[in-house]
């Protein structure tokens, strides 16, 4: 299914890569030559133990500060220079308050000083089914709601890279996995980067599932369950994967 | 959520009520008249003064509304400032710091010798009496913008000053708002000192003037203006602020003096 603002072609890259990353705070290292890949229109997830660096290895992506020594490499498979337009969906929905729901999906036109473009925000918030509440502000919104309108921000920055670090913890689990169905129909043609703590999140959405453990810390590919995303959480086969994938997040540490 | 202004006003009155009644028992056990006028006696110098109060008062409403506006201005350019700019901190804040140190009242004699006996020096005065709560107040709110706020903003490429006039200016208007109510009733002291200091005309000179030929009652009357002037004040900028900022819950809180604790 392919969204009506799906990206152009010129911006859909083949993938992306990780190459060479490295984080340390003082002579404690987090990670150090660390690497992966992101296939094109691919959901991957991250998990690990809290402490390992996956966020920070998420923020040191977005190009956000983490450390003084941390450095990484992405680029795009292709070897197209990256133009660093990446949306980012943080651990809450990151609403402005004093912002209308529709000035809040239209937010990253403003910090560019673009022009604004009311008109595919209010399609975006059509397509996650809150185009009535475009004029409220968000604390009228449920949790769900507000997730939804975070879905639409990020949909409306065209970025063909999305990094995302447990966006939807903070919702109980029905809401969840709606938002799960919605978004994995929204961002098929995105690249998605989600770092999660709950595996089961994980195993419903993964094309990929990557495991950071060990210090410092390397990333393990796991194989996920078979069907395509989002798979039934009661299913079988993840209720199989769910036991391995428990095993291989808390064994010890080598 | 619920809005009783009736019952909380009933509430205002009854107390003033109480007020009043304790004022005219002193007046009857016999507090002489001349330290303590009635009630009765300060509402009717009230009416029959009225032209010279009204002029006094249009004075320093004008000196009041001057100085809050232009402390205001100042303290809020002061914060934006500071928080734009990293490297002015460790110079200027200490500074700012060590002007709150001298106590502004020590300094009004100096204020009327510099700017005279006019408006200015009074306008001055409530420009420095309310400087630095607005600065403070204003620049807290700046540095405690929600991170993720901030992460997001950049992430989606949002230079310095667009993240400070559209996330973090929004994000700081509360403090900021209850830095301007602080100021609203601190504004007044302000022109009220300078014209005790020195100055031809005024409430505060009124006051002087009326203190040296013993009219108690017309200080009373003085007093109850300046006390109208100040909670007018105080409500048309508690109002001017809820108006800045619809997006926040119409909480009790914002009526503190009125409703007490009654949240």
């Amino acid at each position: 299914m392919r969204p009506s603002d799906s990206l152009s072609d010129s911006l859909v890259p083949d993938g992306f890569r990780v190459l060479d990353a490295r984080l340390a705070f003082g002579t404690r290292v987090l990670f150090d030559d660390v690497s992966l890949s992101l296939p094109a229109s691919s959901w991957s997830c991250l998990l690990g133990k809290s402490g390992c660096g996956k966020s920070s290895l998420l923020r040191m992506m977005a190009g956000l500060d983490v450390s003084s020594d941390a450095r990484l490499t992405l680029m795009d498979t292709s070897h197209r220079p990256f133009d660093k337009r990446i949306a980012w969906m943080g651990q809450q929905d990151l609403l402005l308050p004093w912002r209308r729901v529709i000035d809040n999906v239209q937010l990253g036109a403003v910090m560019r000083g673009e022009r604004h473009d009311t008109d595919r925000a209010m399609a975006l918030l059509e397509r996650v089914g809150l185009g009535q509440a475009a004029r409220r502000y968000p604390q009228t919104l449920s949790g769900g709601e507000r997730a939804r309108v975070a879905l639409a921000r990020t949909l409306f920055e065209q970025a063909p890279l999305v990094l995302m670090d447990e966006p939807f913890a903070a919702l109980d689990a029905m809401t969840r996995l709606d938002i799960h169905a919605q978004a994995c129909e929204l961002l098929s043609d995105r690249i998605v980067l989600m770092v999660t703590h709950d595996p089961l999140e994980a195993l419903r959405l993964s094309d990929q599932l990557l495991v950071m453990r060990d210090s410092p810390a390397r990333i393990e590919r796991v194989l996920p369950p078979e069907g395509a995303p989002p798979r039934d959480p009661a299913g079988a086969s993840i209720s199989h994967h769910h036991g391995q994938l428990l095993k291989a997040l808390t064994e010890q540490d080598a | 959520m619920t809005r009783v202004p009736c019952l909380a006003l009933l509430r205002l009155i009854l107390a003033t009520a109480v007020l009043i009644a304790l004022w005219q028992l002193m007046v009857f056990l016999g507090a002489p008249r001349y330290m303590l006028p009635s009630p009765l006696s300060v509402l009717h110098t009230l009416v029959a003064q009225a032209v010279l109060l009204w002029h006094h008062a249009l004075v320093t409403l004008g000196e009041i509304v001057a100085g809050f506006l232009c402390g205001t201005l100042l303290g809020t350019v002061t914060a934006l400032t500071l928080s734009r700019w990293a490297f002015l901190r460790s110079t200027v804040l200490p500074l700012l710091l060590l002007t709150q140190a001298i106590p502004v009242f020590a300094i009004a004699p100096l204020l009327v010798l510099w700017f005279g006996y006019g408006p200015g020096s009074k306008i001055v005065m409530a420009t420095l009496i309310i400087y630095f709560p607005v600065a403070s107040t204003c620049y807290d709110g700046l540095r405690q913008t929600q991170p993720g706020w901030l992460d997001l903003a950049t992430t989606m490429g949002g230079s310095a000053n667009r993240q400070l006039f559209y996330i973090r200016l929004p994000a700081a208007l509360p403090s900021l708002a209850s830095g301007l109510r602080m100021a609203a009733t601190a504004a007044p002291i302000g022109a009220i000192i300078g014209e005790w200091v020195g100055s031809s005309a005024g409430l505060g000179y009124l006051m002087l003037q009326a203190n040296g030929r013993m009219q108690t009652d017309l200080m009373f009357a003085a007093l109850i203006v300046l006390l109208i002037i100040t909670i007018t004040l105080y409500f048309t900028v508690d109002r001017l602020c809820r108006l800045a900022m619809p997006w926040q819950p119409d909480r009790a809180g914002r009526h503190a003096l009125i409703n007490g604790e009654r949240a």
